[in-house]
């Protein structure tokens, strides 16, 4: 290469000498120190938008008033053609969820059932940011950020602890703490020198010099990690795949999040719900597989903004509700039976009438996993959540050591 | 129009580096002191005008003299460029996308082939963008954007939806722009594609004949949104009991996709009989109290409150000046939510100049802006305006939820969204690499681009990179 670009000295301050070395040069990203046990805990949370509909995807079958209630929507017997995957008696996992009944029965996966926030206003958005915010009102940044608060900074040029895959970051990983982002490349990339001029004329810049460095640098680790990965496309699976494969590189990041949407499914809810969950259920699959070894150090939250109506709606449906099912996963969950204080189906067990009664706040499991799994401290914990003392953490979510 | 752009330059290049006015966007500096040119007290440069208010400046339009007035007069009179797609002699309304849809289900498609209804979309998405690119009246396009962002349809709701929503464009939210909010409301919560969307038209009221016969029962989903998102938030206090009233009272619009006349229509036999009461307010059985309903929110307090929030948020700031909020409540309040009133007040809030390049463009505005920077012609660049939004995250009339794009740069700007600009920004320089970079920084940002910019742009190995260069400045993303 006879010309070698002028990296000028703010490119220099930023460690990106690296882009200059070949042309065909990736970031550069220092090996960390090696650390401890409890640094290589890995965190994943994934958000569903929309409300999942938790009496369809885990389903209290054996409730006497299950199939009265749920009419068309009720499925299957377990054992019958397509039926629901029993767990344990009572609840059955829809039958897209095969992998996930595959982790109960490894004892590597716990639903927890008739669960909710402290939100009960039925706006999904709302919900969401509430969901994401860890607070009864909206903040501007999220709990797992402020959670991550506490984790020991990390060196110039490794890649940050927490990591948001997709091409948004969620509220729930916004905040004071840097986290990376991973996202399937898309065609076309400047060279690495046309990079680092783009990144002098942004970096003082006080709302794009931040996202600028953090998306270089993202871009420069996602680049050695992935190497020799297929290009993703984007959809849950792969951004699940991809994950998985960050997740489990030795220096790699520690806590994710990502998102899958399409729960909303307020007509043909069997049918809308079938491949949604078909998704979810490989999108697990597939970051169990890519995390290898690293699964049994691995927790992962799926979690909903809230449940729906327990009935169906006049479109084969189902309305925005309150209680509702979430799911902890992974080789360091203490799992193989159901969570649940369950709250009964008669009109006079509803929520006013017409959803699943909350018995459980979801604060408490996410709690419960920042203290067992994350080793956080109480401080960090009650910073994650204000105005959340009296839900205590739940206890006995994660496999003793 | 060359000689009015360099007239200006010459007012404003009053202080010795350009860099000072992009400078002022950092909020200890008060911009009043720079002593640029100022019209009524307020500091209006054309390129300002043209960029916070309109989609960017283009090589063959004049700047505004008069900023103000430029503005204005694109509220005045109906509709002037209504999109439409190629292929058709006029702009299809509702009934003829449907009998796209109809047509494509009793066709049997070859392997590959695409779906009508697919391509019909794309022809509408292309002409809307083409429209955009090209205008010469970019505040009202702005506006028709932000509306539509308000009362989001969706292409993902399926195909019956997708067909719609032209259609919902040019019938529902243009004509309306200057006109009054409560017609809005009117034309988009009885149009067939928000119909589909929100599911409004397989509701059935569970006492109508229809629903004691058949055991049918409500969908709630756009009694809620209505109230959430369209009208007067949840700000305003109402009950899961008046979402379920709401409901009620709208059951029986849907829409008829087989039988002609093809489009919405009002069937009593799903109309839940009875009165409702939403809100505190009673209203009689039947379709009229639709019309009553949605002119009760249309004028609700917190309705005003929500609309000039959002409004000064989408044209001013992330965070709403409360001040300036008040100041857009009172207009709607006192024009009885006179959509062109309002659009004239806007631009006379002092914040709105003040400081210049407070907002990140949203995506798809960047995009279309910096094609008009280069001169690009609409019909040719459509796709590719479309296609960039896809990149950036922020698809056209394919929001993923009900609440739309969000308008704080915060919700959407991290470090992968950036990095995909700055990936876009050389995708989209390579097809303009002909040009001359630095005429083009001159048309798009004047002297609002800082010196280093210039100097990027001036050292640049190659015509591509410098154009990359103007596009990812922190100037050139702002507006």
């Amino acid at each position: 290469m006879s010309h070698l670009p002028e990296i000028g000295r703010r490119g220099l301050l930023l460690g990106l000498t690296a882009l200059a070395a070949t042309r065909y040069a990736r970031l550069a990203v220092a090996a960390p120190p090696v650390a401890g046990e409890a640094a290589d805990r890995r965190l994943v949370v994934v958000i569903q938008r929309g409300a999942m509909d938790g009496l369809a995807a885990l389903a209290p079958y054996g409730d006497a008033r299950y199939r009265a209630l749920r009419g068309p929507l009720a499925l299957p017997e377990p054992g019958q053609d397509d039926g629901l995957l029993d767990c344990g008696g009572f609840f059955g996992l829809a039958p897209q969820l095969r992998n996930f009944h595959r982790f109960f029965a490894e004892g590597s996966l716990l639903p927890v059932h008739a669960i909710a926030g402290p939100y009960r206003n039925r706006s999904h958005f709302e919900a969401q940011d509430m969901l994401e915010s860890g607070a009864p009102e909206r903040l501007s940044s999220g709990w797992l950020n402020r959670a991550l608060e506490a984790t020991p900074p990390v060196p110039r040029g490794q890649p940050e602890r927490g990591l948001a895959v997709g091409y948004d970051l969620p509220l729930l990983l916004r905040g004071a703490r840097r986290v990376g982002m991973w996202a399937p490349p898309r065609p076309v990339r400047p060279p690495p020198e046309l990079y680092a001029r783009m990144a002098e004329l942004l970096h003082a810049d006080p709302l794009l010099g931040d996202a600028v460095r953090d998306g270089l640098r993202g871009r420069g680790f996602a680049a050695d990690a992935l190497m020799g990965e297929p290009p993703a496309q984007g959809g849950f699976v792969s951004l699940a795949a991809s994950a998985g494969t960050l997740l489990a590189a030795p220096n790699g990041p520690r806590v994710a999040a990502l998102e899958i949407g399409g729960w909303d499914t307020h007509a043909n809810q069997n049918y809308a719900l079938s491949r949604v969950l078909k998704q979810l259920d490989d999108g697990m699959a597939a970051l169990c597989g890519q995390l290898g070894p690293a699964w049994a150090q691995t927790a992962i939250l799926i979690m909903t903004e809230f449940g729906r109506t327990a009935r169906a709606n006049g479109t084969q449906g189902t309305d925005h509700g309150t209680g509702g099912v979430a799911f902890l996963m992974g080789g360091a969950v203490q799992g193989g039976t159901v969570l649940a204080d369950w709250p009964g189906l008669s009109d006079g067990q509803l929520f006013e009438k017409r959803d699943l009664a909350p018995t459980r706040d979801l604060r408490a499991i996410a709690k419960g996993l920042l203290r067992d799994h994350l080793g956080l401290p109480q401080a960090t914990i009650a910073a994650a959540f204000p105005g959340a003392d009296g839900v205590a953490a739940e206890n006995g979510l994660i496999r003793p050591a | 129009m060359a000689g009015s752009r360099t007239a200006w330059r010459r007012k404003l290049l009053c202080r010795p580096a350009d860099s000072a006015c992009y400078l002022r966007l950092l909020p200890k500096t008060p911009f009043h002191e720079s002593g640029c040119a100022r019209l009524a007290g307020m500091e209006m440069n054309p390129w300002q005008a043209v960029i916070r208010f309109g989609l960017g400046s283009r090589p063959d339009q004049a700047l505004p003299a008069d900023p103000l007035a430029w503005l204005d007069a694109q509220l005045q009179g109906p509709d002037p460029a209504p999109p439409v797609p190629a292929g058709w002699p006029a702009a299809p309304a509702v009934p003829d996308g449907y009998r796209v849809l109809n047509r494509s289900e009793r066709v049997t498609r070859r392997p590959g082939q695409r779906h009508p209804v697919d391509l019909h979309f794309e022809a509408e998405v292309i002409a809307a963008q083409a429209v955009r690119i090209d205008t010469g009246v970019p505040y009202r396009e702005r506006l028709v954007e932000f509306w539509a962002n308000h009362f989001t349809v969706a292409r993902r709701a399926g195909y019956g939806a997708a067909v719609a929503i032209g259609p919902f464009l040019r019938e529902a939210i243009r004509p309306h722009v200057n006109g009054r909010f409560a017609d809005m409301l009117q034309a988009v919560a009885t149009h067939p594609a928000m119909l589909s969307y929100l599911d409004q038209s397989s509701s059935v009221g569970p006492g109508s004949r229809l629903g004691r016969r058949s055991g049918k029962g409500l969908n709630e989903n756009l009694a809620r949104e209505i109230l959430e998102l369209h009208t007067v938030s949840p700000a305003a206090g109402y009950t899961q009991a008046d979402v379920t009233e709401f409901a009620r009272l709208l059951t029986g619009w849907g829409n008829e996709r087989w039988k002609e006349p093809l489009g919405v229509v009002f069937r009593s036999e799903r109309h839940e009989p009875g009165a409702k009461t939403v809100m505190g307010r009673r209203f009689e059985e039947g379709p009229q109290a639709t019309a009553e309903a949605l002119r009760f929110l249309a004028g609700h307090p917190a309705t005003g409150h929500r609309l000039a929030t959002k409004l000064v948020r989408h044209f001013v700031a992330d965070d709403p000046p409360p001040g300036a909020v008040a100041r857009i409540e009172g207009v709607l309040r006192d024009s009885g939510g006179d959509l062109q009133a309002v659009a004239a007040a806007l631009p006379r809030l002092p914040q709105a100049w003040d400081p210049p390049l407070g907002k990140l463009r949203s995506p798809l505005d960047y995009a279309t802006a910096a094609l008009r920077a280069c001169g690009a012609q609409g019909i040719a660049l459509g796709m590719f305006a479309w296609a960039s939004a896809v990149r950036m995250n922020q698809s056209v009339w394919d929001a993923r939820q009900p609440n739309g794009w969000p308008d704080q740069a915060a919700s959407w700007l991290g470090p992968e969204p950036m990095m995909q600009r700055l990936d876009w920004c050389y995708d989209v320089a390579g097809r303009f690499a002909r040009l001359e970079p630095m005429a083009v920084l001159d048309t798009a940002l004047g002297p609002l681009a800082r010196e280093e910019t210039r100097q990027a742009i001036r050292r640049a190995g190659s015509p591509r990179d410098a154009l990359a260069l103007l596009f990812a400045s922190p100037e050139f993303q702002r507006r």
